[in-house]
């Protein structure tokens, strides 16, 4: 049996047993959903189908229905686009990465952080497809033979490889996060009693025996795969961030995008992972399993990232005033940018990107549960704010002063955002009512060596005869 | 004499592991065991090999990274080249470096699918299958060891119920099979 050191605090406070941990996760599932939840999924719901409307519309009139215009041709879509796969990174990094460093604490957080990210990516992969104009025509990204002769996609360019990155990231993400979850469902099939949940979790748990052979096959997939999706996710948001660096726009081209962007990426999806684990934690009644200590940890893979984030601003800013080009003197990280008309988009950036989350080195602040709710909740604006100036404010003065301009969102550019913020709460009101929130499996798995009441060598067997 | 099948329940990974190291010196066979998270170190006491699993998935990558190649050649080089910005496009050595990122996802994309689609069916585990463990308990909190007297020619049920009863076993159950 593994031993973990007596200094490390616990992972699962009190004194727990296997039984209790299914108990305490399967509980919701068992149990009438509150009057709260049927709240906040009304007003999820009626905010996505608002978005949904606004989608339509926009199908229906054309791209024009949103505010962009010649100079500014890619705004709020994209910067939605890139906001949301960015948040789409913590499930898998969470997951995958971590698995294979060993991190016992990600046991509590993949299993939300990973339907997060399916949910984020949906929401990042429907953008690039409406803002196509004509999305009847979106299998075109696809290289499928077709009736128009040799009409290949190109494989030269970063928006195709985008396509094969994020449909990856996508389909091989829902494979482990689904393939966690099976042994998971066959555990809330054998202990429900309605009948229609008994039919419907059988279904799911794909009739799920849990013997040895499985557990070991389970085992050599979920290291196998984590293996496969570490190098993808850093490869994600790479490719996005070729989007922009492979471009001959000033303040996109540039050769710290990949990995500044994947650094920004993994900063805003643990914001998103904080955002909504605090409020599920204490919703759910599941204070002894996502304890302090793992906030203080996501915090600290927050403090990192966003230091990374800060290095590069830094970088981006010294070397648009260090090259002395005019071209270069409006890009989103300039001085133009910080005293210009986009100003309050520069300064956002600033504030809810490096002050506020600098908080963070504080010991106090980061083992503060609220204080790391409102934080992640900064940083969640402050990374919207990073892709709507990268995108908007290099774009909006570029070469010729004639084609300056400033962009005004639309009525359905804030319907299309918000509706999508719509969609994706719902998706996750629905998983936390009928999935597993945690990962039972693994949870019981480091009970014995990480569990406060087996720490430390008093082993507490009191069911034991 | 009807063939017996003998479930004993363990409340604790541990218990069950010296359980079943102490029937496997016995002499007895144990057919399975069933648990609600993986026991580390079960494999070997009972007799499991390593699966093959990951070489399965290195086949399946491999097989992406060849189509991969294949589709981007056919593709960008011989069936339709295209001149976009410049790029070499007269060679596939020459235009290669702009299709790693395609390369690398399809082979990710093959190399994931296929092993998690072998793995569904290795283990028997597709939408709407029954659940075949032999008590609910055992994705709950018990920990079971399958027992078969078909395997165990050399000891009768009693025998190695009476084996099981010097283990720390919580609960014995046998069954006609």
């Amino acid at each position: 049996m593994q031993q973990e050191a007596a200094i490390r605090p616990p992972l699962i406070l009190g004194h727990r047993t296997f039984g209790d941990i299914t108990a305490d996760v399967i509980a919701p599932i068992e149990n009438k959903a509150s009057t709260t939840w049927y709240v906040l999924l009304t007003i999820a719901a009626l905010i996505a189908t608002y978005g949904i409307g606004c989608i339509l519309y926009l199908i229906s009139h054309g791209i024009g229905a949103w505010g962009m215009n010649k100079t500014i041709n890619w705004a709020w879509d994209i910067t939605n686009f890139v906001w949301w796969v960015g948040i789409g990174h913590a499930g898998t990094l969470i997951s995958a990465v971590l698995l294979l460093f060993r991190q016992r604490w990600r046991m509590a957080v993949n299993r939300s952080a990973e339907a997060m990210t399916i949910f984020a990516v949906m929401m990042a992969a429907m953008f690039p497809m409406i803002h196509m104009g004509r999305i009847w025509l979106a299998y075109f990204v696809f290289p499928l033979p077709n009736q128009f002769g040799s009409l290949w996609v190109n494989f030269n360019s970063p928006l195709l490889w985008d396509v094969f990155a994020i449909s990856t990231y996508f389909s091989v993400s829902v494979v482990y996060w689904y393939i966690g979850l099976i042994p998971d469902f066959a555990t809330i099939r054998d202990r429900v009693v309605k009948t229609w949940q008994k039919k419907f979790y059988g279904v799911l748990s794909f009739g799920w025996t849990g013997n040895a052979k499985a557990w070991q096959r389970f085992e050599e997939v979920s290291l196998v795969l984590a293996g496969l999706a570490t190098p993808l996710v850093f490869s994600v948001h790479s490719v996005v961030s070729m989007d922009f660096a492979t471009s001959l726009v000033p303040g996109w081209h540039s050769t710290i995008f990949p990995p500044y962007f994947v650094a920004g990426a993994i900063f805003s999806g643990f914001a998103m992972v904080q955002t909504l684990l605090l409020v599920m934690r204490k919703a759910m009644k599941l204070e002894a399993y996502v304890t302090r200590k793992h906030v203080e940890y996501m915090n600290i893979v927050i403090m990192v990232t966003g230091g990374i984030v800060a290095v590069a601003y830094g970088t981006e800013f010294f070397m648009s005033w260090y090259s002395g080009v005019q071209y270069e003197a409006y890009t989103y990280m300039s001085v133009g940018a910080a005293t210009g008309q986009y100003a309050w988009a520069f300064w956002a950036l600033i504030i809810c990107n490096i002050l506020i989350p600098g908080m963070l080195w504080f010991k106090p602040v980061r083992t503060s549960f609220f204080w790391a709710w409102a934080i992640s909740i900064v940083i969640n604006v402050g990374m919207w704010f990073e892709r709507f100036d990268i995108i908007v404010l290099c774009l909006h003065h570029e070469y010729l002063p004639s084609g300056w301009t400033m962009f005004y969102p639309t009525w359905v550019d804030v319907g299309t955002f918000i509706g999508t913020i719509g969609i994706f709460f719902t998706l996750y009101l629905l998983f936390a009512r009928f999935f597993p929130v945690l990962a039972l499996n693994e949870l019981k798995s480091i009970l014995k060596t990480s569990g406060e009441s087996y720490k430390g060598g008093e082993v507490l067997r009191k069911s034991q005869h | 004499m009807a063939n017996k099948v003998i479930y004993a329940v363990y409340e604790d990974p541990e218990l069950l592991k010296g359980a079943a190291r102490k029937l496997i010196t016995a002499g007895v066979k144990v057919r399975d065991v069933f648990s609600p998270f993986p026991v580390h170190g079960i494999d070997p006491i009972i007799g499991l090999k390593r699966t093959r699993l990951g070489i399965v998935s290195f086949m399946f990558g491999s097989m992406g990274l060849s189509l991969a190649l294949l589709g981007t050649y056919y593709m960008m080089i011989y069936d339709w080249p295209m001149d976009i910005g410049g790029k070499p496009n007269q060679h596939f050595y020459q235009n290669i470096p702009a299709f790693v990122p395609v390369l690398f996802e399809f082979t990710v994309l093959c190399a994931a699918h296929g092993m998690a689609i072998t793995y569904l069916i290795r283990n028997k585990t597709l939408p709407g299958m029954p659940g075949r463990n032999p008590d609910p308990r055992s994705t709950d909190d018990k920990f079971i060891i399958e027992l078969r007297t078909e395997d165990n020619h050399g000891h009768d049920a009693e025998a190695i119920t009476g084996m099981l009863r010097e283990t720390p076993v919580f609960e014995i159950n046998e069954r006609q099979c």
